[in-house]
């Protein structure tokens, strides 16, 4: 933590300058241009572009879901949609939006590009099963979207059986099979991070020495590995009842389907704190960088991220507090669903801290991180509306559900993916991108989220059911608000699509540090280079060397050249 | 419209559910302000190239204002905690004199039918400031029971029993939705509670359809499927007698209880090999897929009839002390709705 280390490094010595090798190599992007080369690619930072690209596919096809969804209740008659194709829809939208866009976004994306070079190794542990993680992943998502094609299923993302198993008419099995897939495809990326985190830290990295997001994808790794394999035996459990009609959780044959709901959560929600904290880690590197601050307590930032992890294996009984449970259990799923919000607040009084003193600017990636703070703190809140029994016994099943988990998953998560995108958008591409058109898109999606998601709280609290696809009339008003609010949305989220494939085409060549960042992917080119870094970095002090005074970090390597584009 | 961001509040329940949610509601209305007037502050004040004061803090300010968040937040959610489930544990239990109603869901309506007899489909009628216990069962899929003027949620399970209770505040017309989703027409599974006054509601009793109560339709069942043969006092096979069970402990071998109540009833009935009474052979068949739960309802609502004193053999008819809503059409008269004095002791109609 030191920065006045010994007398040879200099005061935020991240490199030995004598081992940096300055003959340049090709970037990872120019390295080969055929197919093979990137379908066959073992780098991690391709595969990261492989994931964003399939990502972003599955993020439109689960929004085109949505749009339809939020068309249809504008009116309180079915008018665009019929029954049982709203059912698919938001089904649809459900599945592919958890397991083929937000688990994959931010730790497969950004994760895979950036862990390794933020800790100062050359690729990832295991290379190839990096890659076969993404087929997997593909795999599955090609499963759900054969099952799309072929008819739909109906179920809700949930599975809940026995509708699931039993009752429904639709591709349910193709859709499980597909999710199960994906899931490997998960564990794999987290075997992969934890072994890369352990064994490929540079010298003189040590654990407290990891930037958060490093921290935030060692975090979510061990949940990824702890609570898919229960999600993998639940689906393959459903997949057994519909197909073989093996007796589990069918309860005309003594089955529970309760119990199904057990395993069913006990995998979704560590599920939301897998899609939470690899946000909480990018913006902790937004905040700190756009204030030019050392992060506030990072030490205590660490361990709210490992007592996110931990505590929220323990508290998937709140989405059951009606299903009948004992009341004994429901208290203890109650308080627990208390504490691990503690650590959550802590992170947001951490991050409001680390602005006092600062330097703020308020580039775009700095205003997605704002908005996040913001939206999250809400969404963060109305979570203890729902660890409160008799509130939760009322809005349970309702669109205060609705709004709740929308503000953290997309308002908290996806706008922390966009802020990592623009962030590292330089050193992933090579170029840079419209700024005022960054932040028109930023502040859009903030407003035209809150537009969308805030009525969703009051139509919750006044009763109406989610998965309605005709409803009361006297919910119409907080309908056509949220409605309204997912037109802005959508045009907001269509606008990085087109600013950021312009910067692709047309953008001016980055720097290798346009933000004059610290941390050890900005030690290198920009894109870097297949190995990562031209010579053997060696780490000599914490992370987020920001002066005080706002002045850049002090640079202890030979400067690579500021435009030094190697493509 | 726009105006009414609380839904209407028409039960005990709704009370104490809306204290807490205004309760929370301006905690958090408070929280955020906080957060986001810090946000502000501190990003305009520090803006870059700001002149404000930018002293780094000595490492000693920073701990300590960990610490001291830390405790407050977990102090702050330990009392909402201790708020809210001191609030549900007072609602858990079910007041003794409550109205029972059977609910049984299926795709896509609700069947409702009280212990007194009255049946209806989509519609529940109650007596307004009378506790009503519902005791509900799927014939499918898994659904949930919700009120929201009630502030009332209960899922319904295939094969499984879950109670929930209520007690009505105001007369009037209330929104039944169905908030599991069940297949197809889930958001059409809709019904009305209507709640009347007193005299209303005895008036509306009197004017259903005749027909047999729960519990004499269960007593049919009994004879008729079979089960009075072994189970009926005096009865050639050995089994044990049904008379006086209810809600009691009963000795199983290998030394363990149970206690019988309508799950209890249930599994012995569909799997009577699980759980054999001490000292009984387990010779007693099966009864799944001969009996709907509807049968299974009305059999247990029989045997519930037949009292919980052991040796005290209460005959059906006997208005049941739990219910302030006694048995057959023609006993029910104004003076038997809820607030009535409970009949205790055999009346003109009993039968022996």
């Amino acid at each position: 933590m030191s920065t006045t280390a010994g007398t040879t490094a200099s005061p935020t010595g991240l490199a030995d300058p004598d081992e940096l090798d300055l003959r340049l190599p090709v970037s990872y992007l120019a390295d080969g241009h055929s197919v093979r080369s990137w379908l066959l690619t073992t780098d991690h930072k391709r595969i990261a572009i492989l994931y964003a690209i399939t990502i972003t596919v599955f993020f439109f096809i689960g929004g085109a879901a949505a749009t339809l969804v939020r068309l249809e209740l504008a009116t309180p008659e079915a008018d665009v949609l019929r029954a049982d194709t709203y059912n698919k829809l938001f089904t649809l939208h459900g599945v592919v939006m958890v397991w083929f866009f937000l688990i994959p976004s931010i730790p497969n994306t950004l994760g895979n590009f950036l862990v390794p070079l933020m800790i100062g190794a050359r690729d990832v542990a295991y290379p190839k099963l990096n890659l076969i993680s993404w087929y997997l992943n593909l795999g599955g998502g090609l499963l759900a979207v054969a099952a799309l094609l072929a008819g739909g299923v109906d179920t809700g993302w949930t599975f809940y059986v026995p509708y699931s198993t039993v009752f429904s008419n639709t591709w349910v099995s193709l859709t499980v099979l597909g999710v199960f897939t994906t899931g490997f495809s998960s564990i794999a990326t987290g075997v992969n991070f934890i072994g890369t985190v352990h064994l490929l830290r540079a010298p003189g990295m040590t654990w407290f020495r990891l930037p958060l997001f490093v921290w935030a994808m060692y975090t979510t790794s061990l949940m990824f590995v702890l609570a898919t394999p229960v999600l993998a035996v639940t689906l393959l459990l459903v997949f057994a009842e519909r197909t073989f009609g093996l007796p589990i959780f069918d309860p005309a044959r003594g089955g529970d389907p309760i119990l199904f709901q057990h395993l069913f959560w006990f995998y979704s929600h560590p599920a939301v704190y897998i899609m939470v904290l690899p946000a909480m880690g990018v913006v902790s590197e937004l905040i700190t960088c756009f204030s030019r601050r050392k992060v506030f307590g990072y030490t205590f930032m660490v361990y709210a991220l490992v007592a996110i992890a931990v505590i929220g294996f323990f508290t998937w009984g709140h989405h059951m507090f009606t299903s009948g449970m004992s009341p004994y259990a429901a208290l203890v799923f109650s308080f627990l669903s208390f504490i691990v919000a503690v650590p959550s607040a802590i992170k947001v009084f951490n991050w409001t801290g680390t602005l006092y003193r600062g330097q703020v600017g308020f580039e775009s990636p700095m205003l997605y991180a704002l908005g996040f703070v913001g939206l999250f703190t809400l969404g963060g809140l109305t979570g203890l509306f729902l660890a409160s029994i008799p509130v939760d016994v009322h809005v349970q099943d309702t669109y205060f559900v609705v709004a709740h988990f929308h503000y953290i998953m997309v308002g908290a998560s996806v706008s922390a993916y966009f802020g990592g995108l623009h962030f590292w958008w330089p050193k992933i591409t090579g170029r840079t991108y419209p700024e005022t058109w960054a932040r028109f898109a930023a502040i859009l999606m903030f407003f035209g989220f809150n537009l969308t998601f805030f009525p969703q709280f009051i139509a919750g609290y006044l009763g109406m059911p989610r998965r309605y696809h005709v409803y009361p009339p006297e919910f119409q008003i907080w309908n056509v608000l949220s409605s309204a609010g997912a037109a802005v949305l959508a045009a907001a989220y269509l606008m990085p699509l087109g600013y950021l494939t312009w910067s692709l085409l047309f953008g001016e060549r980055a720097g290798n540090n346009p933000w004059d960042a610290s941390g050890l992917e900005w030690r290198t080119s920009s894109p870097p280079p297949r190995r990562n870094f031209f010579g053997s970095p060696r780490v000599q002090g914490g992370p987020y060397n920001y002066h005080p005074e706002g002045v850049a970090p002090v640079h202890d390597q030979p400067r690579l050249p500021s435009r030094g584009s190697l493509t | 419209m726009v105006g009414r961001l609380m839904p209407e509040s028409a039960s005990l329940q709704a009370v104490l559910t809306d204290r807490i949610f205004i309760g929370l509601t301006i905690a958090s209305a408070l929280i955020l302000a906080l957060v986001v007037g810090l946000l502000l502050v501190f990003a305009i004040r520090f803006r870059r190239g700001s002149k404000a004061d930018r002293h780094p803090l000595p490492e000693i300010v920073s701990r300590e204002f960990e610490i001291g968040w830390t405790a407050a937040t977990i102090f702050l959610f330990v009392f909402i905690f201790w708020w809210a489930a001191s609030a549900e544990i007072g609602a858990y239990s079910v007041p003794p004199n409550a109205i029972e109603i059977h609910v049984v869901a299926k795709q896509w309506m609700w069947k409702v039918q009280g212990s007194n007899g009255a049946r209806e489909i989509n519609e529940l009628h109650v007596p307004v400031n009378a506790p009503v216990k519902l005791i509900m069962t799927s014939q499918d899929v898994i659904h949930s029971f919700f009120v929201p003027a009630f502030r009332l949620k209960r899922d319904v399970l295939p094969d499984q029993q879950t109670e929930a209770w209520f007690q009505a505040t105001k007369t009037g017309t209330f929104h039944l939705l169905c908030t599991e989703y069940c297949g197809t027409d889930h958001a059409r599974m809709l019904g009305r509670v209507i709640v009347m006054e007193p005299e209303a509601y005895a008036r509306w009793l009197s004017a259903q359809p005749e027909g047999d109560d729960l519990a004499h339709q269960g007593e049919r069942l009994f004879s008729e499927r079979g089960c009075a043969g072994c189970h009926a006092p005096g009865s050639a096979v050995h089994a044990p007698s049904l008379a006086g069970i209810w809600e009691r402990p009963v000795p199983l071998e290998g030394g363990r209880f149970a206690t019988a109540d309508a799950a209890y009833l249930r599994d012995s009935i569909l799997q009577p090999g699980r759980d054999v009474v001490a000292g009984y052979a387990p010779v007693m068949p099966s009864y799944a897929g001969l009996l709907d739960d509807g049968e299974i309802q009305a059999i247990t609502a029989y045997i519930r009839a037949l009292g919980s004193e052991p040796g005290v053999v209460r005959a059906l008819g006997t208005p049941d002390l739990r219910s302030n809503v006694p048995g057959g059409v023609r006993e029910r008269s104004p003076a038997m709705v809820p607030g009535a004095p409970v009949l205790d002791q055999p009346g003109p109609g009993v039968r022996p």
